[in-house]
Formats: C-alpha cells, sequence, structure tokens
C-alpha cells in the first residue's frame, strides 16, 4: 500500500540545547526536568538538567519554560490554489509554526478541487520550497467535489495523497461513499469525512436553539450532522473502513461516534478549539468574522460532551479547521459572511486559558490531543522520545498576551480569538529537525 | 440614545420617552401646516435594500414633518445591483454627512454593522429575521392609546412566527410593557426554543378567547413549498382568525401587508375591532418620535438647529 507524503522546505537542521526545560510527553510517559540536546535535527540526549555538554552549539534557557511534542493538525485550509489572496502554503505553514505545530494536513477543497495526481504532486512539490513545517495534502474524494463520481484514489494514494475528504461538503449519496469505502481497501488512505444533511441544514447559519429563535437566524439542527454520522458509521462498518469524523460539534455526535466504536467500526473523530471554549451565545453579537463556521457553535451541553469526548478517548484529536477568509467576505452581515476561522497560532494558548488553566482538563491530556491528529492518518505521531525527530514546541505558561496585536502569520485575520487576552505562548518551534518558528521577541540568549 | 437597532437596547422607560414624545407630535399632524422646523438644516438617508411601503413612506413623511432634507435610496435602480458592498454604499451615503440613516435590509445585524462603519444615527428599519423596533414601538403606542396600559393585557402572536421580526421585536416590547405573551402556529413556523424568551408557545387556537388582543402575522404564500405547512386551505383551517374566532371584545392587530382571506377573513380586517388602519397612523408620529429622540433630544445636541449639529468652533482655543 502507497505511503503518505509530508513535505517541507529543506534547510539545516537543528543544533542546540534547550537548558532545564519541563518536558512533558505523556505518549512517551516523560514528566520531568531535562535539559534537551538536539544534535543533527534529532532528539539525540536527554539529561539531568544542567548537564549535557554543549560544545559550542546555540544554548537557550529553559528552566521557566515547557517544552511538549509539537502538534500535529489533520485540518487546515492553505486555500492553495486559487485562493491565496486568504491564505497560501507559506503563510499557512508559518501559522502553523507559530502556534507550535510541526505537521499540517490540508484540506482539498480549493479552486479548482485537488482532485488529480498531477494536483497533489504540483503542491508537494510547491510544500519543498515554502512550508516551514511538514505539510501533507487531501485529495478529494469525487471528482471536484462533486459528489458523483470518484477521485482516482489508487494513483492519488501513489504521489503520497495523505487520505482523501470533500470537506466543506458532506458526500451526500450513500453509494458514493460506500464506493468509496470498497475501493480504499486497495489504495489506503483515511476518508475524513465533513458530516452534515444538506436536507436538514438548509441555509442555517448558526445552531438551532434558542440563540437562533431570539435572533431570528435560520438553524442547522445538532442532528444534521449525528443522522449522518450514523449513516456512514454503519457503511464503513459494513464496508470494514477507515473513516474519520471531522469537527465534531454535537452532544449526539459524541454519542454516535462513542456507539460505533463499541460496535467495532474503525473510526476516529476530531474536534476543534472553538467548538470546545465557546458556544452559540456568542453569536448573538452577531459578529461574523470570529464566531461564524461550519458547523457552528453550539450550546454549552454540546460544549460539555465534547469535553467529555476528549477526556474519554472518544475524541482523538483537537484539529483547528484553520479557514481563513479575506476581511471583505466578513465585512458584511452575519447570514452573508463566509464560513470560517482561523485557528493554528491560537489553539494551545486558547485551549490552555480556557481548559487546562480553570481545571476543566489537565495540561498532559490537552499535549497528547493535540499531536492526536498524526495517527489516524497513519502518519507517525511527533514524540520526545529519545533518538526521535526533533518536533517540538517549547512554551512559556505563564505568558500573557492579546490576540492580534502583533498581528498574524496567517494572512488572514479571522480568527475567534482575536481581542482575546490568553495565557501561554508558543516561543519556538521545532519540525522536521529545523527550526520552524521563534517568537521576535524571544532573545537568542546563549546560557553564560 | 446613539441609534435605534433594536428593541432589546432599551429599557422600559426609554419606550415610554419615545411614546409620549409620539402623542405630542400627534398633536402638530392635527394642525394645517403639519411641520415642524427641528431638523432643518439636517439630512436623513432611507437605505431599502427590501420592498416597503408604509416603513419606508412613513419614514420619509416623518422627516419631511421634522424639516429635515431626505435622501431616499432604494437597492433597485441603485449601484447596490451593481454590486457594491453594504459598507462601500454607507461611505458613499456617509459622504452626505447625514444625521441620520434608516436602513433596511434582508439580513440580520445589517443596521448594526452601518453604526459602526458611520457617524450618522443609525435606525433599524427591519434587519433579516431579526427585529423591526419602529414597527414593535408603533404596536406598543397603538395598544397604549386604546388600552391605557398593557400591564397584565394577554396578547396572542398567530401565525407564521419563524419568518418575521415583526414578532421578535414585539415580543420583546410586549413582555418590557408587562404584557402576558402567547405564541400560536403550526409546528414548523414556532422556532425551536421561542419560549425561552418568556412565552407560552400554542399549536391551536383553541384558547383564543383568553386574548385581549390577537396579533396576526403575514403568511407568505411561498412558505407552501417549503412544507411548513401543507396548504393555504389548511393553514386557513386551522389558524384564520375570523369572526367565529374573534370575539367582540377582542382587538385585533397585524403589522401588513395583509393576506386577505389566509391569516386574516375579510370582515374581521373591516370589523371595529380591527387596530390595522391606526397601526399605520401610529407609524407616522412613533417614526418622527423616533428621530427627534435620536437628533434632537437629551445630551448635548441642540433641540433646533441649522447646521450639523457640531458645535462651533468660535471662541475655542486653537
Amino acid at each position: 500500500m502507497s505511503e503518505t507524503r509530508l513535505q517541507m522546505r529543506v534547510g539545516e537542521s537543528a543544533d542546540l540545547v534547550l537548558r532545564a526545560a519541563t518536558v512533558l510527553d505523556p505518549v512517551a510517559g516523560i514528566d520531568a526536568q531535562h535539559d534537551i540536546v538536539v544534535r543533527d535535527g534529532m532528539i539525540a540526549e536527554l539529561a539531568a538538567p544542567g548537564e549535557a555538554s554543549a560544545d559550542g552549539i546555540e544554548e537557550i534557557d529553559a528552566g521557566a519554560l515547557h517544552a511538549f511534542p509539537a502538534f500535529f493538525d489533520p485540518h487546515v485550509h492553505l486555500r492553495t490554489p486559487g485562493q491565496e489572496h486568504k491564505e497560501d502554503i507559506e503563510t499557512g505553514a508559518r501559522s502553523a509554526a507559530a502556534g507550535g505545530y510541526c505537521g499540517i494536513l490540508a484540506m482539498a477543497n480549493t479552486e479548482p478541487p485537488v482532485s488529480t495526481p498531477a494536483d497533489v504532486e504540483a503542491l508537494l512539490a510547491d510544500a519543498r520550497t515554502a512550508a516551514a513545517v511538514k505539510v501533507g495534502f487531501l485529495a478529494t474524494v469525487t471528482r471536484g467535489m462533486e459528489g458523483e463520481e470518484l477521485t482516482e484514489m489508487a494513483s492519488l494514494r501513489e504521489v503520497g495523497a495523505a487520505g482523501f475528504s470533500d470537506d466543506g461538503l458532506p458526500i451526500r449519496s450513500a453509494r458514493v461513499l460506500r464506493r468509496a469505502l470498497q475501493y480504499q481497501r486497495l489504495c489506503g488512505g483515511t476518508i475524513a469525512l465533513h458530516e452534515e444533511d444538506p436536507e436538514l441544514s438548509g441555509s442555517g447559519v448558526m445552531h438551532e436553539g434558542p440563540v437562533s429563535a431570539a435572533l431570528g437566524l435560520e438553524g442547522i439542527p445538532s442532528v444534521s450532522e449525528s443522522t449522518m454520522i450514523a449513516r456512514d458509521a454503519a457503511l464503513a462498518g459494513y464496508e470494514g473502513g477507515r473513516i474519520h469524523v471531522q469537527h465534531l460539534s454535537a452532544a449526539e455526535s459524541v454519542e454516535a461516534v462513542r456507539a460505533a466504536k463499541a460496535a467495532g467500526v474503525r473510526i476516529s473523530c476530531e474536534a476543534s478549539p472553538h467548538h470546545l471554549c465557546l458556544t452559540d451565545e456568542e453569536v448573538r453579537s452577531l459578529d461574523p468574522r470570529r464566531f461564524k463556521m461550519n458547523p457552528p457553535l453550539r450550546s454549552e451541553a454540546d460544549r460539555q460532551a465534547l469535553i467529555e469526548g476528549l477526556r474519554d478517548g472518544t475524541i482523538e484529536c483537537i484539529a483547528t479547521d484553520h479557514a481563513p477568509h479575506a476581511a471583505e467576505e466578513k465585512e458584511v452581515p452575519f447570514e452573508q459572511a463566509a464560513m470560517g476561522v482561523t485557528g493554528l497560532e491560537t489553539a494551545f494558548a486558547a485551549l490552555y486559558t480556557e481548559l487546562v488553566l480553570p481545571g476543566t482538563i489537565e495540561l498532559g491530556l490537552l499535549i497528547e490531543r493535540l499531536a492526536g491528529g498524526a495517527e489516524p492518518f497513519g502518519i507517525e505521531r511527533p514524540s520526545l522520545a529519545l533518538g526521535s525527530e526533533a518536533n517540538i514546541a517549547l512554551c512559556d505558561l505563564s505568558a500573557r498576551w492579546t490576540v492580534g496585536e502583533d498581528g498574524y502569520e496567517s494572512r488572514s485575520s479571522n480568527s475567534w480569538c482575536a481581542g482575546k487576552e490568553l495565557t501561554g505562548r508558543v516561543l519556538m518551534t521545532l519540525a522536521g529537525g529545523q527550526i520552524a518558528y521563534r517568537l521576535r521577541t524571544f532573545s537568542m540568549g546563549v546560557a553564560a | 440614545m446613539r441609534h435605534l437597532l433594536s428593541i432589546e437596547q432599551l429599557s422600559k422607560a426609554q419606550i415610554e420617552a419615545i411614546l409620549d414624545r409620539a402623542e405630542s407630535f400627534a398633536e402638530v399632524g392635527r394642525r394645517d401646516i403639519k411641520k415642524v422646523p427641528t431638523l432643518r438644516g439636517r439630512t436623513v438617508v432611507t437605505l431599502f435594500y427590501e420592498a416597503s411601503t408604509r416603513t419606508s413612506s412613513s419614514f420619509e413623511l416623518a422627516a419631511k414633518r421634522l424639516s429635515a432634507d431626505l435622501v431616499s435610496v432604494k437597492s433597485a435602480g441603485s449601484s447596490v445591483d451593481k454590486g457594491e458592498s453594504l459598507k462601500d454604499t454607507v461611505a458613499t451615503l456617509s459622504a452626505y454627512d447625514p444625521a441620520a440613516i434608516v436602513l433596511r435590509h434582508p439580513y440580520a445585524g445589517a443596521a448594526q454593522l452601518v453604526a459602526g462603519w458611520a457617524d450618522a444615527a443609525v435606525i433599524n428599519a427591519g434587519d433579516g429575521k431579526h427585529e423591526h423596533p419602529s414597527q414593535a414601538l408603533l404596536d406598543v403606542y397603538t395598544l397604549r392609546r386604546r388600552l391605557g396600559s398593557l400591564k397584565g393585557k394577554r396578547i396572542w402572536i398567530v401565525g407564521d412566527v419563524l419568518h418575521s421580526r415583526v414578532a421578535r421585536s414585539n415580543l420583546i416590547a410586549f413582555a418590557a410593557m408587562g404584557a402576558e405573551l402567547t405564541v400560536c402556529g403550526p409546528p414548523a413556523l414556532i422556532p425551536r426554543g421561542l419560549e425561552q424568551l418568556g412565552c407560552e408557545v400554542e399549536h391551536s387556537l383553541e384558547r383564543l378567547g383568553e386574548a385581549d388582543v390577537v396579533y396576526a402575522l403575514r403568511l407568505q404564500r411561498e412558505r407552501m413549498n417549503e412544507s411548513f405547512v401543507p396548504s393555504i386551505r389548511e393553514y386557513a383551517a386551522h389558524f384564520q382568525i375570523d369572526s367565529r374566532r374573534l370575539g367582540p371584545r377582542q382587538l385585533l392587530m397585524h403589522p401588513g401587508p395583509v393576506n386577505r382571506g389566509v391569516e386574516l377573513s375579510g370582515e374581521v380586517i373591516d370589523s371595529p375591532q380591527s387596530l390595522i388602519a391606526e397601526q399605520v397612523a401610529s407609524g407616522l408620529v412613533v417614526r418622527m418620535a423616533i428621530l427627534y429622540e435620536l437628533l434632537a433630544a437629551g445630551d448635548g445636541a441642540p433641540a433646533t438647529v441649522a447646521g450639523n449639529g457640531h458645535a462651533t468652533p468660535i471662541g475655542q482655543p486653537a
């Protein structure tokens, strides 16, 4: 079976010592202060604080800092080709690096959609010159995302497509999805599903409930998502296929995935930071820049169900669904505005501030789930274990910052956190053994 | 009060202040020369992105009776047809330095957006299915004149609540004035979770006799195609207000335009209980009062000014 290809800019491998960092990698079983020695882009040594010898390489005083395995986001929109005014591979990857990510998977709903092997090869070639972090590309399940004919899935896998998704749209036809699941046996490649029944969503723009009733906005009911998950989980179970449910938003959906897992279906799923932190109450502001996305922000009970799913492992990863849009697409009334918010640069800080600091979830769980997006696509999880490739997010958990104050690395500014004061900041990211990002104000302090 | 964007933003006292002001303008309407100089030299822009008869005409006449200069823009035939964004249209009209912009728009929150872009006072003349505050104020005004007070009065709002901005604004306004509210209509036309706005929900007119006031809403014929209700005939059979269902001591209201023979039968429209014509008359004086409250009353803004109400720089240190 073919292999997923991830590609990033070819550069210099990092050599440095993170002196006395608090190292936390729950999967590798590391939770202690260490000197982390990175040589030639690999984690060469985990020594007792102050013990590692630097012999001339850069030393960083990380005594007050945390080192985590860098994060992996399986759901990012890089808008390339066709909508480079919103984002491109370079700006999107830089945005990811600034958020502590070492790898991302780009969705295929571009203009035109990524549907041919040549599309995937061209994007991987671009990433090789432009991307600060590793980037993989999904291809569409159906040609041109039209929901009718399958793409050449086997050829797409041969050139390294990371999986398949018509994200942005559901696969309306159960027959088409069934054929894709059958064909998947030949070529592998997880099928990632945007679950929504267009018949139930209609032209809805927010969660259906008391807030939509009060605002007079057309609602998208929770069952629009959960009924499709139930259908597709049944199909995957019947065909033995491997599916990944994108951006879970509703309590009923968590329950549907939980039931499918209990029934032995090969299913994984993700939740986004905004669905874990916000509810539809935010929509009362009628601000589409921060609060309009699909699936929509739902009720507090839904948010709590997502958190519970994150805790009990029903939801194995956090994915930002980073969806950049130009200012003019958001400076319009709520119903007319484009769906989607950016999230790469703020995911860690927002979840640390909103869920870890109040004691809702443990820091270790957050770190695990932020890197949990690799495995569902057959990609090795970033690790701080000795001998691993250096993929490290170096964070200051006491830093407070206001989102957007210094602009964004992303080309777009439709961050759901815009203007929020957050605690916890990524100071430096190592991705694929290279230094992918360093906060401008974080000095290259060589320890004495 | 800088803008009128929603009923939700108003306290009971603010609502009453506008209604009291409207009473004083009712007197102006009985004069031979029905005009006062309050807004002389100031400009009011009406910007309508949707068809409207009574709201646009009454705002326009209200501005004229207050001696304002009036610019009326309708989306059809304007640059909006050529794809100009709301933001750019507002920037263009702002070049005339208007004191107020009256906006009707098919989408929720449009007036709020404009308030963020323009220096003018913004009046929401209906935004999508969200709010229609001047309608709610004129309805409260109409009822207050007839009943004295709304406190403890039972008001039933009947019909297509889902698609009605009038229903939403009126629920808030009637509740603020102390009325007890029931909403009644076919289940698919009552938004899920509406009862959390503080009203009862009914799907039958059986208990309509309890109502002091019946407020019927327009049922658009295109709702049939979307299966909200099976047919006009079935809707009328269950929800039409007719002379059998409307008791002699009950008052009838409707925001217009009426679908005669659908939500209301012809005979109740023309009955003495019907306040529909009074609502239209109230619309004019209430909209005069709204313009007055925003542009001429309150802190610092002179009551009658020539010019734009800006303080003169003469006599101030450089």
